[in-house]
């Protein structure tokens, strides 16, 4: 079929690399991407889209298909099934050219050809393939060692920072966590059994490279506790170069806790109990200072984007945690599972963590994953008057008045305890 | 179905692949102990170690979709140059690593007028790589294009790409539809509708509706008996056309080639440093859906990046410049008007009012 793509060729001006340009040569060798090409410039005619999603799933899996038939299937033959498989990344999006062969190779003689490195889950996404080639092409990667993505209401494919493979920032393993993760819990990541999408993404230090915080259900971002580590020696040259103003202008005066300051001498005073790890200091001065030696990770939970309630911002739950030894990750796994228990079990369909939090109250979560409340995760406290003092109000039973009553969700020997202090 | 039975197919979970083996050696030695790094030039890094061991990396523009002929030409450079080994990272740039300082240039030389030609830049304060989601390539919702947007607003912007000339790094994603699948950003492109979903009643039962009618957000979606038949109707006035429940059942379409048009948010970022993390907030809306190459979309991003090249201090994101000088400022330098749409009418709403005297006059 001939190419006949005149709003597309518009796109192989300009200095950017064009797709365009990239994929007509490739239908060469691949007549299906010629029509792909020419229904995408069909869809630029009509500024319409002619896909229709559907299920499809590579046997004992429940997710990583993306299926898609086309409406133009008449016209375009080669585009009736034409499905994304959705792989796992290695973490940090770290390949050796062999390995990226494989996939290059499996995608070109399985289906359409075309890589997406990677999408916005961090997968790579490796498009058109049939209902056949779909399992032939997820049976032939597998045996090379990938594994397929998440998609539906499981735990989606991981994403994490470089980190310690070549950044001297990342306050812990981003790569070694995002493995443990993704393969302790594979079974959630394949066989879709939550109430919606929750997503992990790991980032080594409060600059989030992985774009953690607004983009899944659990941040995990890299910190320290105790006192940065500061090179005096090194402020000193950084002074020298740079002058006075420009230190105190770019560096101590935007510090958010205004914990820094310039002293006379020409290095650095920090009170160090008002460093709040935002990294912009050691950002600047990235030879002088250092994140503190007793590195771990702060958690976060409930980011998302626009459905339903609008976009949510990670929300702080576990300030500090180590992670380093197997004992730390079991601690880890430990609590992602109470988090998804109780989610799961009060969810309703389709909500997300940070909306069932959102709809719930930060308090009553915190009750139901067992983690007791922390002014760190507030900017203030409430300033509505109108609460329901638990421990003050009337017994709901006896009408007598409790020092300590029931709470909902409290474990029946808490009540007893709380019972025999009355 | 040939040769593929249940049996052979039995899920494996083997997890996430092996980082170490994809890890260039000189970043497998020093996995932990890296030091300090410096900014060489634009889109070249050096990252040095404790023990004085360094590693280059040389970051490159990638359109993202790629033919498989395209990774391997990406994958021959790397061999060449980069002992085989490479990454990606977050907004799609491809990051080639050398440790031998003679090969920079040459690897430049040829990533940039080789077959790949793509544009060496993306480090530190410039415009990086627009994260973008699938579009009119292989989404089931897209009211506009991903790929082939982002490529015209990329040729727009491919000099702030090349060079360090923001007052800090500029993260820009665009989205096809109003879902937003893509990330947030100092600046970011979103489609909007103005319609509330036309309802295909003959063809209702191909969803579930009791879904339908949970996905909604401001609850307009209701069952109802339509030519005595079950389907739904949506009360209009509650309705804000987010387009969830298309997302939900294709019978629902609230897309329309016609009416639909794009706006652009600004001041998002996902990084803690200096200030916590911000959602977008919106600049321009009415944009036309113009494709192929959405002139009107480039040149409102061009506007707000002239303007905070102008007004920004060092290190201030978009946001941060837009916070300091002022919202009404902001508007006045890119010269957008401020329109009753601009102000919140979501829950937060009180918390984003002025409520203080503190306005300049």
């Amino acid at each position: 079929m001939a190419l006949n793509t005149p709003l597309l060729d518009q796109l192989e001006s300009g200095g950017w690399p064009s797709f365009v340009t990239d994929l007509k040569a490739y239908s060469n060798k691949r007549p299906q991407v010629g029509q792909l090409l020419n229904q995408l410039n069909e869809s630029y005619e009509n500024r319409w889209n002619y896909w229709i999603g559907t299920v499809l799933n590579v046997p004992g899996y429940g997710g990583g298909v993306i299926a898609r038939l086309s409406q133009k299937a008449d016209k375009y033959p080669d585009l009736a099934q034409f499905h994304t498989v959705r792989i796992i990344e290695p973490p940090g999006w770290v390949y050796n050219t062999s390995k990226l062969r494989e996939l290059a190779d499996a995608s070109e003689k399985h289906g359409a050809g075309i890589l997406q490195l990677h999408g916005m889950s961090g997968d790579v996404l490796l498009l058109g393939f049939d209902n056949d080639q779909s399992m032939s092409v997820a049976e032939e990667l597998m045996e090379k060692g990938w594994d397929i993505g998440g998609s539906g209401g499981a735990l989606r494919t991981l994403q994490c920072c470089v980190g310690q493979a070549r950044c001297e920032m990342a306050c812990y393993d981003t790569m070694k966590v995002t493995k443990h993760l993704t393969d302790t819990f594979i079974h959630y990541l394949h066989r879709p059994e939550f109430v919606y999408k929750f997503k992990f993404k790991l980032s080594g230090c409060a600059n989030d490279c992985a774009n953690a915080m607004m983009r899944s259900d659990m941040p995990i971002i890299g910190t320290w506790r105790g006192e940065m580590q500061v090179n005096q020696g090194k402020v000193k040259e950084y002074v020298k170069a740079k002058g006075r103003a420009y230190v105190i202008d770019n560096v101590i005066t935007r510090c958010p806790t205004k914990c820094i300051s310039l002293k006379d001498d020409d290095t650095l005073a920090v009170e160090h109990q008002d460093c709040v790890r935002c990294m912009h200091c050691i950002n600047v001065m990235h030879k002088a200072l250092k994140p503190g030696k007793d590195k771990g990770v702060t958690i976060c939970m409930g980011g998302k984007r626009t459905l339903k309630i609008g976009d949510t911002i990670g929300i702080m739950i576990v300030p500090f945690m180590k992670l380093e030894t197997d004992e730390d990750l079991d601690k880890l796994t430990e609590f992602v599972e109470r988090v998804w228990e109780f989610w799961n079990d009060n969810g309703m369909d389709h909500e997300r963590v940070g909306e069932f939090i959102a709809r719930v109250g930060l308090s009553t979560f915190l009750a139901g994953i067992g983690i007791e409340p922390d002014a760190r995760m507030v900017m203030r406290p409430r300033s509505s008057p109108y609460i329901k003092f638990e421990e003050l109000a009337p017994s709901r039973f006896g009408g007598e008045q409790t020092k300590m009553p029931p709470v909902w969700n409290k474990e029946p020997e808490t009540t007893e305890a709380a019972q025999a202090q009355r | 179905m040939t040769d593929m039975s249940e049996t052979k197919m039995a899920p494996r979970d083997q997890g996430a692949p092996d980082y170490k083996i994809n890890l260039h050696p000189v970043m497998l030695k020093n996995y932990g102990k890296w030091d300090y790094h410096e900014r060489v030039r634009p889109g070249v890094l050096v990252h040095v170690a404790e023990n004085g061991e360094k590693i280059w990396t040389i970051r490159a523009g990638s359109p993202r979709t790629l033919s498989a002929d395209k990774v391997r030409e990406i994958c021959a450079v790397a061999d060449k140059y980069c002992k085989g080994y490479l990454r990606f990272t977050t907004r799609a740039n491809v990051e080639f690593l050398v440790d031998d300082e003679s090969l920079i240039q040459p690897l430049i030389d040829e990533v940039e007028k080789g077959s790949l030609k793509f544009p060496v830049g993306g480090t530190g304060p410039s415009v990086s790589n627009v994260a973008h989601t699938q579009g009119w390539m292989h989404c089931n919702l897209p009211g506009s294009d991903a790929a082939g947007s982002v490529k015209a607003l990329l040729d727009e912007l491919i000099e702030d790409f090349k060079s360090e000339r923001m007052p800090n790094r500029v993260h820009i994603s665009s989205s096809c539809c109003q879902i937003n699948c893509s990330s947030h950003a100092d600046i970011s492109v979103i489609v909007q509708h103005h319609h509330p979903p036309r309802i295909n009643h003959s063809n209702m039962q191909i969803c579930e509706l009791p879904k339908v009618v949970a996905i909604c957000p401001v609850a307009a979606i209701r069952p109802a008996v339509v030519n005595g038949h079950e389907s739904v109707e949506v009360v209009k006035e509650k309705c804000m056309y987010c387009g969830a429940c298309h997302g939900q059942c294709p019978s629902m379409e609230i897309r329309d080639a016609e009416t639909d048009t794009l706006s652009i948010w600004v001041g998002g970022k996902t990084s803690n440093a200096r200030t916590p993390p911000t959602l977008m907030k919106l600049a321009v809306w009415g944009l036309p859906n113009n494709p192929p190459r959405w002139p009107e979309v480039g040149q409102a991003v061009r506007t707000i990046l002239d303007a905070y090249r102008k007004g920004g201090k060092a290190y201030e994101r978009v946001g941060e410049w837009i916070e300091r000088i002022g919202w009404q400022r902001f508007f006045e330098v890119t010269g957008f008007p401020f329109t009753r749409y601009h102000i919140e009418d979501s829950s937060d709403a009180l918390l984003t009012f002025n409520r203080s005297t503190m306005v300049r006059i």
